[in-house]
């Protein structure tokens, strides 16, 4: 049997705002991926303990609140933290461009803006996913 | 004892979770580690829970695994959603219902597709409930992909089965026809906090009336996962059901034919394997196809013709 790829895809924070985070991961389910959706309102910990138990490939953030620096930064360290280096963590949402250079030096892969084509999401997964 | 196989037994989560996603892609390495850890599972008591989809079954599986926590006991999900037969791939989407579980290191959930699998489970399931169990989980919750009235695969693997209704799905006559219906060892009448219930109630009580020859009439427990109500009941008519189970042998003869189950299913899995993998046999295989969609053979003589090679 194929190696499917795994993705959790997942709402730090407080914003209640998830139709970004729908669209990408009906996209992912529609490229043949396993998509796990977590719904609002995720911690860090949530996250990265649901990313142990459901053993991703990849951790796809989704925040339009502004506190991208504080709660992506944590779910890398905590991944880290983790042994799980391993798993390729990418972000969206409402992110500043001044931001990006920093979020990538902390251990995000890669930022996608509104306007990003799902296809180029896609893409990027398939060709940096680590294991 | 290998690494992986003693780090689950331990119930360390992480290996938990590589050794499920091993078996589900069929890893070779993966076997190994199953042989070593079968010895130490058989402990768990396992609950399947199925029923109609949108009937509530994750927030039902969520307010369970509450109570189970309460009692001390630890708690292992797996949660099946369905895989598309176009793309291959899945939205997983009960955990949504129970991410307040996720930060509570007695309990470990994992979400699944079906992968082509029909009947409401997914074939690597039998590993994964043989997993959680070695892993020390105490109960195991199964959530079944929402079903229609002929996927009762799930009593191949459950100790005791909840069979979900809500209210406002039909008339009497579709509580007697075969199939879901008689899988139930528990009747959870779900969504209780809304207007039909006690019709519902009713009718599944003149189902059973109907019954002749009965050993143990099934309870029906009215349930709100929204309201938290029924739940302790729940818990209890499940807990006389295992009560009965062991006193009856049911439980025996369950767990044999789980074990014959999965024994079937390993065999056909790696007779497939054989007979399309194999490269001598992959290409008679090929031939036979060919010569079938050109009449010159039938497909009952090309498989006597395949298997005679095989048993050579």
């Amino acid at each position: 049997m194929v190696k499917k790829i795994r993705v959790l895809v997942a709402k730090p924070g407080l914003d209640g705002h998830d139709r970004g985070a729908k669209i990408v991961a009906r996209a992912l389910r529609d490229a043949g991926m396993e998509v796990i959706y977590s719904g609002l309102h995720q911690t860090a910990n949530q996250i990265v303990n649901t990313a142990i138990q459901e053993d991703v490939d990849v951790v796809g953030l989704s925040l339009l609140s502004g506190a991208h620096m504080t709660l992506f930064v944590d779910v890398v360290t905590m991944l880290k933290e983790k042994q799980m280096e391993d798993v390729l963590v990418v972000g969206g949402g409402i992110i500043p461009e001044e931001d990006v250079p920093r979020l990538k030096k902390a251990g995000v892969a890669a930022v996608f803006g509104p306007g990003t084509p799902v296809d180029d999401i896609v893409c990027f997964i398939k060709k940096n996913v680590k294991r | 004892m290998n690494d992986l196989a003693s780090r689950v037994v331990n119930g360390d989560h992480r290996a938990i979770g590589r050794l499920i996603t091993m078996v589900e892609n069929d890893e070779p390495d993966a076997i190994n580690a199953m042989k070593e850890i079968h010895s130490h599972a058989g402990n768990a008591q396992i609950i399947g829970v199925t029923g109609v989809m949108g009937g509530g079954k994750s927030s039902l599986i969520f307010e369970l695994a509450l109570a189970y926590r309460a009692e001390g006991k630890k708690v292992g999900i797996i949660a099946i959603d369905p895989t598309s037969p176009f793309s291959g791939g899945a939205l997983l989407g009960d955990r949504i219902r129970m991410m307040d579980l996720s930060t509570d290191s007695g309990v470990f959930i994992r979400s699944m597709g079906t992968r082509g699998m029909i009947g409401g489970l997914t074939s690597s399931l039998y590993d994964v409930v043989e997993i959680l169990d070695a892993a020390g989980m105490n109960i195991i919750l199964i959530e079944t992909v929402g079903v229609g009235q002929d996927e009762v695969d799930i009593v191949k693997i459950a100790d005791t089965t909840l069979v979900i209704v809500v209210p406002g799905l039909g008339d009497a006559v579709q509580t007697i026809k075969a199939g879901l219906m008689e899988i139930a060892d528990v009747f959870v009448v779900n969504k209780a906090d809304q207007p039909g219930v006690e019709q519902t109630v009713a009718e599944l009580e003149s189902m059973l009336d109907l019954a002749t020859h009965i050993e143990r009439r099934t309870p029906i427990v009215a349930t709100s996962a929204k309201e938290k109500k029924g739940i302790p009941l729940l818990v209890r008519k499940i807990a006389e059901h295992q009560e009965y189970a062991k006193k009856n042998k049911v439980f025996d003869v369950r767990r044999r034919q789980r074990y014959e189950a999965e024994l079937i299913e390993i065999i056909k899995k790696r007779l497939m394997n054989f007979i399309f993998d194999e490269a001598k046999l992959k290409r008679k295989v090929d031939c036979c196809i060919d010569q079938i969609s050109k009449k010159e053979l039938d497909p009952y003589t090309a498989a006597d013709e395949i298997l005679g090679i095989m048993l050579k």
